[in-house]
């Protein structure tokens, strides 16, 4: 079963505790959580999260079916890096001498279409958005330079197809529960 | 008017009266007691059992709730109240048991700070509930309560956990309840897709050698009629699993028997052979599956269940169906057509003869030597009225009771199935007879299981359950110690027992018990405890080296069937 | 709640070993105070083998503090660090799907990308995805000039950050651990 890095969002209704009832079902099958971005998405009262994990196809859609069975998930997609648009950010923290004493970093930070964030006196902060093996590359180059600090958001990503998956599942519940009231009233 | 401003604790009991409750299983204290206070009031409407450890409360309502179909309900403390219902928590959640668990917690500004008798019960139980959540504010109370019934009850049935902060009980609310009918993020009710139903129909036509497995979620679904129609329309054999006994009456002739490790010749050879398998309201767990890669080589599998995250997790499927066993057996009865296979239903036949001459005959008609475990089942089968209930404890007893008690009413078998909890027997039958107090309740328990939850004769007695108590004694922890004699070159590492006079102990509880150790006294040990409706404990001297068998060594293949010690029943030669 | 104790948005940056079932320990410790997680990000950081965490929580400082000791007692976390948005500089990076044909039949697309530093990362006949970096306001302002648009999905990252010391915070802890390990191997 081939092993690769997959990407799995997870539309819930916002509740305390619901991340670590997650994460549990990640672990009782061994799935080491590669990155997770948790952040409000275009439906107000929803939360989506954005979970990575390196495992094979066959496994995580079992671990999406048991992540469904939780009463607050409203629904869980799994995609592969060709289905989805994705992006992430990195920061990168070196000196600020090195861009008067290295003529290199300038063209460095040119040619990965990075951007500098800040200049202090002692440190100048870039920043990168891209793909992982992006956001990678620029970390090996920078590291031959004394990098301060690093670091990589998770991922966050939009579907290939033009609507939220989601929608139409919040208006198939909602004809649902309603068809549910009707008949009780 | 009635005054609905009132605390957090008085709207939890009468939300709790609204949702249907009326039998309690609990255990008060500190930060439970404003609940305990309010309960005072009301115990007209609430029948609280007192019971004497909080694991006792759970196993009792989970006899409870799967007697009745019904969520049971246990009130406990804070801390180690909580912890102490968590082994029941789990075995609720693997044998889809409806109950809602309401615990103590400290109060809001506490939390955290490991107070006394704090623990982080929702953290703890996340793993082990359909559904865990905290409440903090009393205006949260009945919405919290009107959904935990919701969840417990619906779909798949679970357990539910409340933890119930202590200003949440005490503080002031406007009560007022409404049932929950509909959670966005949960639907509990799959849609049958007639084309489904439509496939599996002609499936049953070209099959020659089908077979349906009953599984729990048959008796959960009320599908009984409906599987029965289905079997008798088709002429399809149908087996069960442990938990499925009773689904189908024991004298049914299309009923094959058991699955499993421990189950009938008959059905658990079909599955090497059968070219068609229906298994509905089961997960195909490894106690039924055996080898998983090596199980029903020649058949499609149609797998029919209420939780989609079931299908296709243990073994691959042909057709993977989400939904109810009584919608889909209702469907299926409408399309089905009679299958003719007289061939295929000898064949279980045959081996059936082959497993009563060789396995149950030398237990039910032996010659001489101490009794056996399966006749004493038998025995107390036979003089029972038909529709007793046979609750076990687990290990050997458990085996045997599935083997040999006979069923004829439906929801008449109550086990520890999926978490093998010693010590569920006593406080379930206590559970199974206040939930059917109409029906005779025989617990067929061990030595070791019983010591386990063995305080829990102070409820009997305090409450009068009227609970038959068959104590199938052997001075061993039996099921270990057959291992250890099969696998372990009868190294019997810490299995005998050094056990107490049970019947004293019952005694001390103001049962009534009796003693057999011969073959001649056992019809008249049996009347005697059938004789009245009281809790009744039979201590039943059983040979210490009593094996259950058919046995399939755990994780092998059906190929190979352990008829006796030294002997093997190979299927496909 | 004092007012030398106000409740704002701090972020808690924690280092880990790659351990599996770390997310689950570290969430269940906020939920047990209360205190619901706004955004984690979970990612590499520059010291290899070491995993960084950056959570933001609305709390105030003393919970946030209380959380993060308890955190640190979790065998797998090497340090654990609380900042509030003074103390640090922070990203976070937000997509937007807009359906296109509203778009370009404005003309608005080139004026909506250059005022908000925007960029385009993907222009379908059906859609338009735009990626801005920021901060949570300033993704926030796009998102409110493309809603007229047809806003078809959004998403933003949780936050990434460095701290405004130079080196990464826990590399001192690091020695110092690497140290007592080396003391206590010759020793024994």
């Amino acid at each position: 079963m081939e092993t690769k890095l997959y990407t799995i969002t997870i539309f819930s209704e916002n509740s305390v505790g619901l991340l670590s009832r997650v994460s549990l079902i990640f672990t009782r099958r061994g799935i080491n959580i590669e990155s997770i971005s948790a952040s409000s998405c275009s439906i107000p009262g929803v939360t989506k999260w954005i979970i990575t994990a390196f495992t094979n196809r066959e496994l995580l859609d079992q671990v999406a079916k048991q992540v469904e069975r939780c009463i607050e998930v409203l629904k869980v997609f799994v995609y592969d890096d060709d289905e989805i648009i994705y992006q992430e950010v990195a920061l990168y923290k070196i000196e600020t001498n090195l861009l008067f004493e290295e003529p290199h970093v300038e063209r460095i930070i040119r040619e990965h279409s990075a951007r500098i964030l800040e200049i202090k006196r002692d440190f100048t902060v870039i920043e990168k958005t891209g793909h992982y093996r992006e956001t990678e590359a620029l970390f090996e180059e920078l590291k031959r330079f004394n990098l301060k600090q690093f670091v990589r958001s998770g991922r966050v990503i939009v579907t290939q197809s033009p609507n939220e998956y989601i929608t139409d599942y919040l208006v198939e519940q909602n004809r649902r529960i309603n068809k549910i009231n009707d008949a009780t009233e | 008017m009635e005054n609905n401003h009132i605390s957090g604790a008085e709207a939890l009991l009468k939300s709790l009266i609204c949702e249907g409750v009326d039998t309690i299983f609990g255990y008060p204290g500190g930060q439970i007691i404003s609940v305990y206070d309010k309960l005072y009031d009301y115990t007209d409407q609430l029948h609280h059992i007192l019971v004497r450890h909080e694991q006792g409360a759970i196993h009792a309502a989970q006899g409870y709730a799967r007697t009745t179909g019904r969520p049971g309900v246990v009130i406990v403390t804070s801390g180690p109240g909580a912890t102490n219902v968590i082994t029941g928590l789990a075995d609720a959640l693997m044998d889809n048991t409806p109950i809602v668990v309401i615990s103590g917690q400290v109060a809001s500004d506490f939390l955290g700070t490991d107070a006394f008798q704090e623990a982080d019960v929702v953290a703890m139980t996340q793993q082990a509930t359909k559904w865990a959540i905290q409440i903090r504010r009393p205006e949260e109370i009945p919405a919290a309560v009107a959904r935990a019934f919701y969840i417990a009850s619906t779909g798949r049935p679970g357990p539910v956990v409340l933890d119930i902060a202590k200003d949440a009980q005490v503080g002031m609310m406007d009560w007022s309840h409404e049932r929950c009918r509909a959670i966005r993020s949960y639907d509990p009710c799959p849609k049958i897709n007639p084309q489904d139903i439509d496939e599996v129909a002609q499936l049953l036509e070209t099959a020659k050698k089908p077979m349906i497995i009953a599984g729990h979620g048959v008796m959960i679904a009320n599908a009984e009629k409906s599987l029965l129609e289905v079997a008798e329309k088709g002429n399809i054999p149908v087996a069960t699993t442990l938990l499925g006994l009773s689904t189908i009456p024991s004298d049914h002739p299309l009923n094959k028997g058991m699955v499993g490790m421990h189950g009938n010749l008959g059905p658990n050879s079909a599955s090497l052979e059968a070219d068609l398998i229906i298994g509905v309201g089961l997960r195909f767990d490894d106690r039924v599956v055996g080898d998983f890669n090596a199980y029903a080589p020649n058949a499609r599998i149609v797998h029919v269940d209420i939780e989609s995250a079931e299908l296709n997790r243990n073994i691959k499927t042909f057709k993977a169906i989400h939904a109810d066993a009584d919608d889909f057996f209702k469907a299926l009865s409408e399309k089905i057509k009679p299958t003719n296979n007289p061939e295929w239903l000898a064949k279980f036949d045959t081996r059936d003869k082959f497993e009563t001459e060789k396995v149950i005959n030398p237990i039910l008609k032996p010659a001489e030597g101490p009794l056996h475990m399966g006749e004493v089942i038998r025995a107390v089968a036979d003089a029972a009225p038909k529709n007793a209930i046979c609750v076990t404890d687990v290990g050997q007893n458990q085996m045997f009771a599935a083997r040999y008690f006979r069923y004829h009413a439906d929801k008449s078998f109550l086990s520890s199935g999926g978490l093998g909890t010693m010590g569920f027997g006593l406080p379930a039958a206590m559970g199974a007879k206040i939930g059917a107090p109409d029906r005779t309740v025989c617990l067929f328990v061990g030595d070791g299981g019983l010591q386990m939850t063995i305080q829990e004769l102070g409820t009997i007695m305090a409450y009068n359950i009227g609970v038959k108590i068959i104590l199938l004694n052997n001075d061993y922890l039996g099921n270990v110690r057959q291992w250890q004699e099969l696998f372990f070159n009868s190294r019997f590492s810490q299995t005998p027992l050094v056990n107490p006079d049970f019947n004293k102990i019952a005694e001390a509880y103001g049962i009534r018990t009796g003693k057999v150790t011969r073959r001649e006294d056992l019809a008249d040990a049996i009347a005697d405890m059938l004789s009245d409706d009281k809790a009744y404990l039979l201590n039943a001297a059983i040979g210490s080296d009593e094996m259950i068998f058919p046995m399939i060594a755990a994780g092998t293949s059906y190929e190979k069937i352990m008829i006796s010690k030294n002997e093997n029943y190979f299927p496909l030669k | 709640m004092t007012d030398n104790n106000p409740i704002k948005l701090y972020t808690l940056c924690l280092y880990s070993e790659n351990t599996v079932g770390l997310v689950s320990r570290v969430s269940v410790i906020f939920t047990r105070r209360c205190v619901n997680i706004e955004s984690i990000s979970v990612g590499a950081c520059s010291i290899e083998g070491v995993t960084k965490w950056v959570i933001t929580a609305k709390t105030s400082r003393r919970a946030m503090e209380k959380i993060a000791a308890q955190v640190e007692r979790c065998i797998d976390v090497l340090k654990v660090f609380v900042f509030d948005d003074e103390e640090i500089i922070y990203q976070e990076v937000a997509i937007y799907k807009v359906a296109t044909a509203p778009l370009l039949k404005e003309h608005k697309i080139e004026e909506i990308i250059r005022k908000h530093s925007a960029r385009i990362l993907d222009i379908t006949d059906e859609y338009t995805v735009i990626e801005k970096t920021g901060h949570y306001s300033e993704t926030e302002a796009l998102l409110a000039t493309l809603k007229p648009y047809g806003l078809k999905q959004f998403e933003r990252s949780g936050r990434v950050i460095v701290t405004k010391s130079t080196q990464e915070a826990v590399t001192e802890f690091l020695e110092i651990q690497s140290q007592r390990l080396a003391n206590n191997t010759t020793n024994s």
